[in-house]
């Protein structure tokens, strides 16, 4: 129990240094702009298929279930408006950044993980590299850019899902739909997704990078790390989720 | 670049411990420009450890590290890398970007610290392995193709390419047959001679020390036990010395 508490607390201070010093670095030069665009085609480029697939099947199989069931109360019409806020304050952020997150953070943990072992951060910084302005600092502003552009185009694809599925399954006018659709849900339904999605890219590229940083013991520790990243990506956007929800809904609503 | 007079590496008492086991206890050595200093010692015995304080790669937990005549120990990670530009570390494993090319690889430094055209670039590239005798010819290779023995010299490239003051090489003919540990130990002499003049070398292999040092130490259980010009090393009469250097000799 006490090295359990031991390990958890050094991973936590771990995580709070790394990111301390990415906040200081971000300020320093070189600027890496070429490293950022890189990243945030390999973030973002190579993610779009995962994410947006599991955009448009969420949003369908939402509006199907919330149709069946709450047409037994006679609030069919409200189909629309429910997928919609669930998908753009909820669904969309949460499900981009579990799916893509642990996909793009286990990857960075992998690259940087053997990295590490095979002494080439300590090469970089043998060479008088900044090795958190090189490695972690592009990665994370490119996770800035590629978080919430995924989870915009996820909530659309999501919310036309909803809309589609309600026209062919139970004969939804499209029109009333989004009619109904949009007097319900307002911009900021939409920010609040969008804001809470930038900041699940950087607490899913910050423990990504930190659990790299952090491995130990060859390639076993390798897969170590990688494991323990997708379990503390998935679990941390929930955590996190619920607190932003919380402070969202006070500042805000 | 700051020429600084005395010694231009100084370590004075350095300890270091790993999870309670104390691996260094009280290493002491001063090195001058111009001097190769060799330290000798037993797999585990520290040697890394020592060589990577001194680069600023880990933290002592005491002693002072002076390099270049300011003491590295409370300086942050950003405050170390004017400092180690200045070092050339060479790698055990030679530590080669697995995903970069010989070229990239050892223009690495060059393309991050100084703003110099492309064919400048190559041209000290070309320069680096044509000292440590590669050619052109490995410039498009990935690490994976290389041999054991072409990886450390491209790893010495690496680190000359940087035109370094001082030259610290972690065990560079570990792992390799005598022909490459005999090439690479000349090309340490010759870059000694001619590039980078001062150096500290650190292994286990007493024929590189013959080749190589100016004066030797070696550090058994921790501390060196002697130091002082290889032939006055080689007839010391402490019994742990010579045991080592029996064991090193076999």
């Amino acid at each position: 129990m006490d090295i359990y508490l031991r390990r958890t607390t050094m991973w936590y201070g771990g995580l709070g240094l790394l990111g301390a010093r990415v906040l200081r670095n971000l300020v320093l030069p070189p600027a890496y702009a070429r490293h950022v665009v890189r990243e945030i085609e390999i973030m973002g480029v190579r993610s779009l298929a995962v994410a947006l697939t599991a955009a448009v099947f969420t949003g369908m199989v939402f509006a199907l279930q919330s149709a069946v069931n709450m047409a037994r109360f006679g609030a069919e019409a409200y189909v629309g408006p429910v997928t919609a806020l669930a998908i753009l304050r909820e669904l969309g952020p949460v499900l981009t950044a579990i799916l893509v997150g642990g996909k793009v953070a286990s990857g960075i943990t992998a690259e940087l993980g053997s990295m590490k072992v095979t002494e080439q951060i300590d090469a970089l910084r043998a060479l008088g590299v900044n090795y958190v302005k090189r490695l972690i600092v592009p990665r994370l502003l490119a996770a800035l850019v590629v978080f919430p552009l995924l989870t915009v185009l996820g909530d659309v694809l999501g919310v036309l899902g909803g809309m589609v599925v309600m026209y062919f399954e139970r004969g939804a006018d499209m029109y009333q739909y989004w009619n109904v659709t949009t007097y319900w849900v307002v911009p900021k339904d939409f920010l609040m997704g969008v804001g809470k999605s930038v900041v699940f890219g950087f607490v899913v590229t910050l423990i990504g990078c930190h659990n790299g940083l952090a491995t130990t013991g060859g390639t076993e520790g390798l897969g170590r790390a990688t494991t323990a990243t997708v379990v503390h990506v998935t679990m941390g956007v929930i955590v996190a989720d619920f607190f932003l929800t919380k402070l969202l809904l006070s500042l805000f609503w | 670049m700051s020429r600084v007079p005395g010694p231009v590496i100084e370590v004075i008492d350095l300890r270091k411990s790993f999870d309670g086991l104390e691996v260094l206890r009280g290493v002491s050595l001063a090195v001058a420009r111009g001097e190769t200093f060799v330290v000798m010692g037993g797999s585990g015995s520290g040697k890394t450890v020592m060589l990577r304080c001194i680069a600023g790669l880990l933290r002592a937990d005491a002693g002072q590290i002076r390099v270049f005549g300011r003491n590295i120990e409370g300086l942050g990670e950003e405050e170390l890398l004017p400092i180690r530009r200045r070092l050339g570390y060479v790698f055990q494993g030679a530590a080669l970007f697995d995903s970069l090319s010989v070229y990239e690889n050892v223009a690495y430094a060059l393309r991050e610290h100084r703003r110099l055209p492309e064919r400048e670039v190559r041209r000290r590239v070309l320069h680096a392995l044509s000292l440590v005798g590669l050619d052109g010819d490995v410039l498009p290779l990935l690490p994976a193709a290389l041999s054991g023995g072409m990886r450390k010299r491209v790893g010495i490239a690496r680190a000359l390419a940087a035109e370094p003051e001082v030259m610290l090489y972690d065990e560079p003919t570990a792992g390799l047959d005598p022909t490459n540990a005999k090439l690479v130990a000349d090309l340490i002499s010759q870059v000694g001679a001619g590039v980078c003049d001062t150096s500290i070398v650190v292994t286990h292999d007493l024929e590189l020390a013959r080749t190589v040092a100016d004066r030797v130490a070696i550090l058994i259980g921790g501390r060196f036990a002697t130091a002082g010009p290889v032939d006055a090393v080689l007839a010391s009469p402490d019994r742990a010395v010579q045991a080592f250097l029996a064991g090193e000799a076999r």
